[in-house]
């Protein structure tokens, strides 16, 4: 979709990119990360020709980009910059507007297209439309810069630290909104950040610069698995391998759970399976699969009475949905002290479990996926 | 907000429709200024109508504020512009000078070159008002965010595009209220052009002063006067209707 060949940037003496290379594929999220002053808005720009590379090419779909006029290139690229830059005397649907008025669209198509992406953003098209950038949250006003940059529907999008301006719970929440977003719209994204924790959450590719190179391109996982330095694995942290936790859905790594309908002739199921259980616990759900409890087995031997050695839960505070992830579900272990959560699903039907030997083998470097 | 435009324009029609029939009632003039200087014999400057003072008082103005506009605006979007940065602080510096010039000794440098009349008035107003409108579109366009103009670039607008779509509607406000000094100093000034003959509401004042006449120069000066309030409160409600109050 877009490959940088040995992109060169000098100002006067200052390298600022040096003899750059990488693709992206199509549809794929990479994220490029480093210390301030490493490039990574120099690189970004040189794709929409706001800066001429000093040499090195460019190819966007095939097509070398100083072939285009820049502004027709620029047209058909979404760009996010890191201080949103609202046009503040227009409303938030003529910033969205822009682009759309630029390539001749009719305004019944880009009224329409306004309310898509104010729906898509989670903002009420009724509210927000007449509104003026002034009036907006931090919050609100990024998620208008990121409408803006997606009104033409442009398949590559430059987001240059788009959620850099706001708390950092609020910048959890676009994160993960805008990954709900591409998982539906598949955008091509180079996305420019600080902040490890949103890259890892992001990419499907990180690039690490330094001083204007490339000191690490891979995968979340690899890179947190597998620093290729001492420069990387400084900068991942020491908690890397929580952090690589993070990348990790309790979905992949379900276990078969032991568990038991309550109704059925339960006594003499468990002392028939006796020596098959390995575990002393055994999950009780109802009949219609739902977790109930636990059922401590050697209380229930030596009493052979149900009650008393069932512990009755509420499934949602104690069970974890299947796309919560691994360093969520260890931080629920270690504040419960228990080695294995149930997983359920929407309805509260026991799917699975999740066991701490699974985590520790994952967190051994090289795991496979 | 809507109420209060209302009054503005409700005020303003007041103030007009007050200054035309003072203009064209020179029957009021009489009475007040014979009863204020019952010693003149003469209390009505004779030799034209107010009417046509205040017509020729307005067209220096106008052609004066009109070349000043065209000029300062070109110039401050030059100046601003990456082509034209190299001149910004000279241009600053040049306008800045001018208004140091007194009116008076403008008219008297002029007046060899282009002899008596409207000529070297309106050449003078010209340079005086040209400062205000110069010095505004230059902070106006020199203080916009940088970002707005980074996002601007990124979307693909052109140059022109983000001069006026962008930059000049952002600018206005700073831009209008120069206008509108501009417009009011030059009202007051336009009446110096009396001395090498260019009339307007300077004549009856000159006039009164030369043949000692108080009554003369309270009929110029008081027109001039009101003509700066209502020309003020019509370029400020002009404004507010082009600039949106609401961001
Ligand atoms: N116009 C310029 N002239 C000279 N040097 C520049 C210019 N623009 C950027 N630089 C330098 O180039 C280097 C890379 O800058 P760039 O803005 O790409 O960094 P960055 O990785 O985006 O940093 P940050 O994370 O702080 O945004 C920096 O050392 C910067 O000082
Ligand atoms: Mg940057």
């Amino acid at each position: 979709m877009i490959e940088l060949k040995s992109i060169t940037k000098k100002y006067s003496k200052l390298t600022a990119v040096n003899e750059i290379s990488f693709r992206v594929e199509e549809g794929e999220i990479c994220v490029l990360i480093g210390p301030s002053g490493c490039g990574k808005t120099t690189i970004i720009k040189m794709i929409n020709r706001m800066l001429e590379p000093t040499s090195g090419e460019i190819y966007i779909q095939g097509k070398n980009i100083e072939e285009s006029k820049p502004e027709i290139l620029r047209r058909n690229i979404g760009y996010v910059i890191q201080n949103i830059g609202l046009f503040p005397h227009m409303t938030v649907a003529e910033n969205i507007g822009v682009v759309p008025r630029l390539l001749g669209w009719s305004k019944n198509s880009i009224t329409a297209r306004t309310e898509e992406l104010l729906d898509l953003l989670g903002l009420d098209p009724d509210e927000y439309s007449d509104k003026y950038p002034g009036k907006l949250s931090g919050g609100e006003a990024q998620r208008i810069g990121v409408a803006r940059a997606l009104a033409a529907d442009p398949p590559l999008l430059l987001m240059d630290e788009p959620f850099g301006a706001v708390d950092p719970l609020n910048r959890e929440r676009l994160q993960i909104e805008f990954l709900k977003i591409q998982r539906k719209l598949k955008k091509t994204v180079i996305f420019v950040t600080h902040d490890l924790d949103e890259a890892i959450r992001l990419a499907d590719t990180i690039v690490l610069l330094k001083e204007g190179s490339i000191i690490q391109k891979d995968t979340p996982e690899n890179m947190l698995a597998h620093p290729k330095n001492r420069f990387v694995k400084n900068f991942v942290g020491t908690d890397r391998a929580l952090k690589r936790l993070a990348r990790f859905t309790v979905a992949d790594y379900l276990s078969k759970a032991e568990g038991l309908c309550i109704e059925k002739n339960i006594s003499q199921c468990i002392k028939n399976k006796r020596d098959k259980l390995q575990n002393r616990f055994l999950w009780i759900t109802d009949r219609q699969g739902r977790l109930m409890g636990w059922l401590d087995i050697e209380a229930f031997l030596a009493q052979d009475d149900i009650e008393e050695a069932l512990t009755r839960v509420n499934p949602a505070e104690i069970a974890l949905g299947a796309d919560f992830t691994l360093k969520e579900a260890l931080a629920r272990m270690l504040s419960q002290g228990v080695s294995a959560i149930p997983v359920i699903d929407n309805a509260d039907r026991l799917i699975g479990e999740i066991n701490l030997s699974t985590i520790e083998k994952i967190t051994q470097e090289g795991y496979p996926k | 907000m809507k109420r209060a435009r209302h009054g503005n324009c409700l005020i303003i029609l007041l103030l007009l429709i007050l200054f035309f029939f003072l203009v064209f009632n020179m029957s009021i003039w009489e009475t007040a200024l014979k009863t204020l200087f019952p010693q003149e014999k003469e209390v009505i400057y004779p030799r034209a109508t107010l009417a046509v003072l205040v017509g020729e008082h307005l067209i220096l103005v106008s052609v004066s504020t009109l070349m000043a506009l065209f000029t300062g605006l070109l110039f401050g979007i030059f100046v601003t512009r990456p082509v034209g940065r190299d001149f910004l602080e000279i241009v600053n510096d040049i306008t800045a000078l001018a208004q140091t010039f007194p009116p008076v000794a403008v008219l008297a440098l002029a007046v060899p070159l282009m002899g008596f009349g409207v000529k070297p008035t309106v050449g003078a107003l010209f340079l005086f008002s040209i400062l205000p409108i110069l010095r505004n579109t230059i902070s106006g366009l020199d203080s916009l965010a940088p970002e707005v103009l980074e996002a601007a670039r990124g979307m693909g607008l052109s140059r022109l595009q983000i001069l006026l779509k962008i930059e000049l509607p952002l600018a206005l406000p700073v831009i209008m209220a120069g206008i509108r000094i501009a417009v009011v100093i030059n009202i007051g000034t336009a009446t110096v052009g009396a001395v090498v003959g260019a009339g307007g509401l300077g004549a009856p004042i000159i006039s009164g002063l030369v043949r000692n006449n108080p009554a003369f120069v309270l009929e110029g000066a008081a027109t001039a006067a009101f003509l700066a309030v209502i020309a003020d409160q019509l370029l400020s409600s002009i404004e507010r209707v082009m600039v949106k109050t609401e961001y």
